[in-house]
């Protein structure tokens, strides 16, 4: 397992998820700025949360266009494995990898609080360590609402790419989706941050799971 | 260049004939108007504390583990293994009052930047915030104003904001209390002071452009307002937090190279109180050259360059010939950054512009020889006691209950908290809403136990007292996880200090806190004086707001508020003489404000506190929860709501004294959690250190009974603490008027 993280300008969970990437993969993640074209050879990519350039114009549609993105790309069509958490699935959705977007929660505020999660697909990459019951994770966004038309949500429920969805829908997501994969399940972008729950005392490690999957998925 | 300083020109600026004259006297001659406004904003209330400077001298402010106290950007506090907490409290009530959001974002930023100055990553956020009558105009409008504009700010710069607190009371109506709290966290090794050095050094502008946003914002946080200063909104400044994160890393990269001997951010007053403040103590002069300056608009004269108060911008000293570092940093985080003078050795600050020079003036008397006022204080009213027996409460002590959880002050503040990233950084251990939140200090297994604390009706009973029950509810709080009280932060926030009655409370309240302080060994580090806040000579209750830092030396020794377990004991730590003069009781309930609050006999405060912290360390308390507003029955509520299990508590002692016993306020209490098979050992142990405990009742079942009363069902304690707030933001609750 090789992994990195990229830090844009207004990238604020950067060191959050490197920190939990190194806990649960046990050994080292790279750093990528934003500005650099390349990436280092790395098995995954994780795309942090933030507010990368302000959210100004719109949340991630900014950081979708800063040319690490392009290595990003390519690194995706090779078959690499992305995981966008909260601001970095706005900026999956605003660069095309993934499907939908993400708008201005239903309840217009900013929300932090643990929320628990349906596992709606336990056989991705990213989730074959899940059990069935369900998980509590932390979100904390502004525009978290998943919208998407209705053939492309048909084609999520059809394909099996939602990969959680709310029980308690914090935000309006269409379908309470909280995280979607792209068609061949390389790419999660997802509004919960599982870097927060990782460690008991900050009360859930319902995200560790995730990173196991990875980990099972990839080697170590 | 030179005018004639009429009177209305003075008045414009906010200074006295005698200040003027003074003026006059440092310079030996009339000073130009670049110069007057300079004057102007350094002796201002906000920049010179001028009224309070005499009083302030008053707090004790050392002790072995404080590294740096009161005088420079933020407090310093030595936590162990190298590292230390820089942390400061500061004001934003004015510009809140005027425009919520902004104000309040800026607020923010502002503190942020007097904590990373100093070389500490910031690492929390906490925000008292004091709202006038919930059916005010206006005030559901600042409320929501006002957090989405913190919550805007600590979201975007990625520090999570882990508590606070929110009350409100009619005299807060026409100004508001925004007080931010920020805490950071360096190296010992690596803490940076504002003091200009290095004769010939180059002074580096970095950050966001000057634009003319906020010029005379320190003046207007130093008059008070009147109905007619909607006029007052363009001094407002506005952030944007997203250039603040880009300044909090380039700033920590560029101290990381070494190329940095001093750094001071732009606050209030600019580039005026930055570059002096940085010269005054370096003891040194400074040149400033204005046309190198990053400027927002063009023809910006020198005399608004030099009082715009821009947001996210920070001066620096660089040393001779690494100005090329600063320069790199900045461009790889996209900031600007300019050479935009030289440090001298004339003691002077000499500014030029077009080729001209537009100020030259002595560097200490701007800013070390401000006047200093000893304003004559009134005699304070003595309030009389409440009789507790004469209380006949119309409501048995159940429904009293249900109805303190859902007043404004004690209702549930998650509608604000969800508002803010209160988990950024993933070392948030204890969330707001339960206590003191507790933030792990990143990569090691200590954490920081922090809360702000006042209550203001005891401030407007007797001022003293209140200043003292201040402080020892801080340091309460933070025994009650586990913590060790370090140091506190305060800003004093008070009406107008020219009228006796005003600054006999401000007085008053300083030495109350100061002698808390000391007989606690918890100083002050740092702080801010928020004075004039009144309107149309209505003062606000006199508000000294405390902000506490306490160590948890290993996260195994924290103590969670939630941590009671069906079966365990309840436990009173101190005694209960239900007090209920200026309580909350007496105000919701029965809608008297009146009496004197409860007194604070620090001696008991300091025994009743080592003891719960020396019971912790046994390992025989399992939950802790201090006794405040609301007395007893609230914190039995508070701690069953937390732990999710009911409790069965013993009748009061007499039915005459019944609601003193639930609801009465006497200070130094905590009602504890102990394991069944620990209590007797416990007040054996209280019994031998001559400290009052006593066994309540027990946990269990799902529901709270109150001696012979009905029980409360949790459901209905949950549903009373979390309607009240969400309710009114709503415009459902009843209460909007």
């Amino acid at each position: 397992m090789r992994a990195a993280v990229v830090t844009f300008p207004g990238s604020n969970c950067d060191r959050d998820l490197v920190v939990a990437m190194e806990a649960c993969f046990g050994r080292p993640v790279a750093r990528v700025w934003h500005a650099d074209s390349e990436l280092p050879p790395v098995d995954l990519v994780g795309l942090p949360g933030g507010f990368s350039w302000g959210d100004y114009l719109r949340c991630g549609a900014i950081a979708a266009r800063a040319p690490i993105m392009a290595a990003v790309r390519r690194h995706a069509q090779r078959g690499g494995y992305v995981l966008g958490i909260c601001n970095g699935f706005q900026i999956l959705t605003e660069a095309g990898l993934l499907p939908g977007a993400l708008v201005r929660n239903a309840g217009l505020r900013f929300v932090c609080r643990p929320v628990r999660l349906l596992v709606a697909n336990r056989n991705s990459a990213f989730t074959s360590a899940y059990g069935a019951t369900p998980v509590t994770i932390p979100v904390a966004h502004h525009d978290g609402n998943y919208v998407i038309d209705p053939e492309g949500l048909a084609r999520l429920e059809g394909e099996g790419r939602i990969a959680f969805r709310y029980l308690d829908n914090p935000n309006g997501s269409v379908a309470d989706i909280a995280g979607v994969l792209d068609p061949r399940g390389r790419i999660l972008g997802m509004m919960p941050h599982p870097e927060r729950a990782v460690d008991p005392l900050l009360g859930s490690e319902d995200g560790k799971p995730l990173f196991a999957s990875l980990l099972a998925a990839i080697g170590g | 260049m030179t005018r004639a300083i009429t009177d209305e020109l003075l008045a414009r600026h906010k200074l006295s004939r005698a200040e003027y004259a003074e003026i006059e006297r440092i310079l030996g001659r009339e000073p130009n108007l670049v110069e007057l406004g300079i004057f102007s904003v350094m002796w201002s209330e906000h920049c010179s504390y001028k009224s309070s400077k005499i009083h302030l001298k008053k707090f004790p402010t050392t002790a072995p583990w404080v590294v740096c106290g009161p005088g420079e950007n933020a407090g310093v506090v030595d936590i162990g293994d190298g590292l230390v907490a820089v942390f400061k409290m500061e004001s934003h009530n004015h510009p809140s009052f005027i425009e919520p959001y902004q104000g309040a974002a800026t607020g923010v930023g502002g503190i942020l930047r007097d904590v990373f100055t100093m070389g500490a990553r910031p690492v929390a956020l906490l925000d008292a915030l004091r709202f006038g009558d919930p059916r005010a105009p206006r005030m559901r409008h600042l409320v929501s104003g006002v957090v989405a504009g913190i919550g805007g700010y600590g979201n975007c710069v990625g520090v999570p904001t882990v508590g606070g607190e929110c009350t409100f009371h009619p005299a807060y109506d026409g100004n508001i209390l925004v007080n931010v709290m920020c805490v950071g966290i360096a190296r010992a090794d690596r803490v940076f002071y504002a003091r200009a050095a290095g004769i010939g050094n180059p002074v580096v502008y970095i950050g966001a452009k000057t634009g003319r946003d906020g010029i005379h914002g320190a003046t207007m946080a130093s008059a008070e307002f009147s109905e007619a200063d909607s006029s007052l909104r363009p001094t407002v400044q506005v952030g944007d937090p997203f250039t603040e994160k880009l300044l909090i890393e380039a700033c920590l990269e560029l101290m990381e190279t070494g190329s940095i001997v001093a750094i001071q951010d732009m606050g209030a007053a600019g580039l005026t109180s930055s570059s002096f403040e940085m010269a005054a103590r370096g003891g040194t002069g400074i040149e400033l050259d204005l046309d190198a300056v990053p400027l927002r608009e063009a023809g910006m004269t020198a005399y608004e360059i030099m009082l715009s108060e821009s947001q996210e911008r920070m001066l620096l000293v660089a040393a001779a010939g690494r100005e090329e570092e600063a320069f790199r940093i900045c461009r790889k985080w996209g900031l600007d950054a300019a050479v935009v003078g030289r440090v001298t050795d004339t003691g002077r600050m000499v500014i030029r512009h077009r080729g001209e020079v537009v100020a030259d003036l002595p560097v200490a008397p701007v800013s070390g020889a401000s006047p200093v006022y000893d304003r004559p204080t009134a005699p304070l009213p003595r309030p009389v006691p409440v009789v507790a027996e004469a209380i006949r409460a119309p409501l048995d002590p159940p429904q009293a209950l249900l109805r303190l959880l859902g007043s404004p002050d004690l209702s549930s503040k998650r509608w604000i908290f969800e508002q803010y990233d209160w988990l950024v950084g993933a070392d948030t251990i204890l969330p707001p809403g339960l206590g003191a939140a507790v933030v792990r200090v990143h990569g090691t297994r200590k954490a920081l136990a922090l809360t702000t604390d006042c209550t203001p009706r005891y401030c407007a009973a007797d001022p003293r007292t209140g200043g003292m029950q201040a402080v020892a509810e801080a340091w309460r709080n933070l025994v009650a996880v586990g913590a060790r009280p370090l140091a506190i932060t305060d800003c004093l926030n008070f009406g107008n200090p020219e009228r006796p009655a005003i600054m006999a409370q401000l007085v008053a309240a300083i030495e109350g806190m100061a002698e808390a302080c000391r007989a606690l060994d918890f100083p002050v580090v740092s702080g801010n004086v928020s004075l004039y806040n009144e309107t149309d000579g209505r003062a606000i209750l006199p508000t000294p707001q405390v902000g506490g830092l306490g160590l948890i030396e290993d996260v195994a020794e924290l103590v969670r508020p939630d941590a009671a377990r069906a079966g365990d004991r309840l436990l009173l730590v101190g005694e209960n003489t239900g007090w209920l003069g200026a309580s909350l009781f007496l105000r919701e309930i029965l809608g008297r404000e009146e009496g004197a609050p409860p007194p604070v006999d620090l001696a008991v405060e300091r025994r009743n506190g080592r003891f719960v912290s020396d019971q912790m360390r046994a390992g025989r308390v399992r939950a802790c929860q201090d006794l405040s507003d609301g007395g007893l029955a609230v914190a039995l509520a508070e701690l069953c709501l937390a732990a999710g299990t009911g409790a069965r508590v013993d009748p009061a002692p007499s039915a005459e004294a019944e609601t003193g016993w639930w609801f009465g306020e006497d200070q130094g209490r905590y009602l504890l959690a102990v394991p069944a098979d620990q209590a007797a050992e416990l007040v054996a142990a209280a019994r031998a250190a001559g400290v009052l405990v006593r066994e309540v009742g027990c946990l269990g079942g799902d529901a709270l009974t109150l001696g012979r009363h009905p029980p409360i069902s949790l459901d209905a304690l949950q549903r009373a603490r979390e309607s009240w707030f969400a309710a009114w933001m709503d415009g459902t609750s009843g209460a909007e008027g």
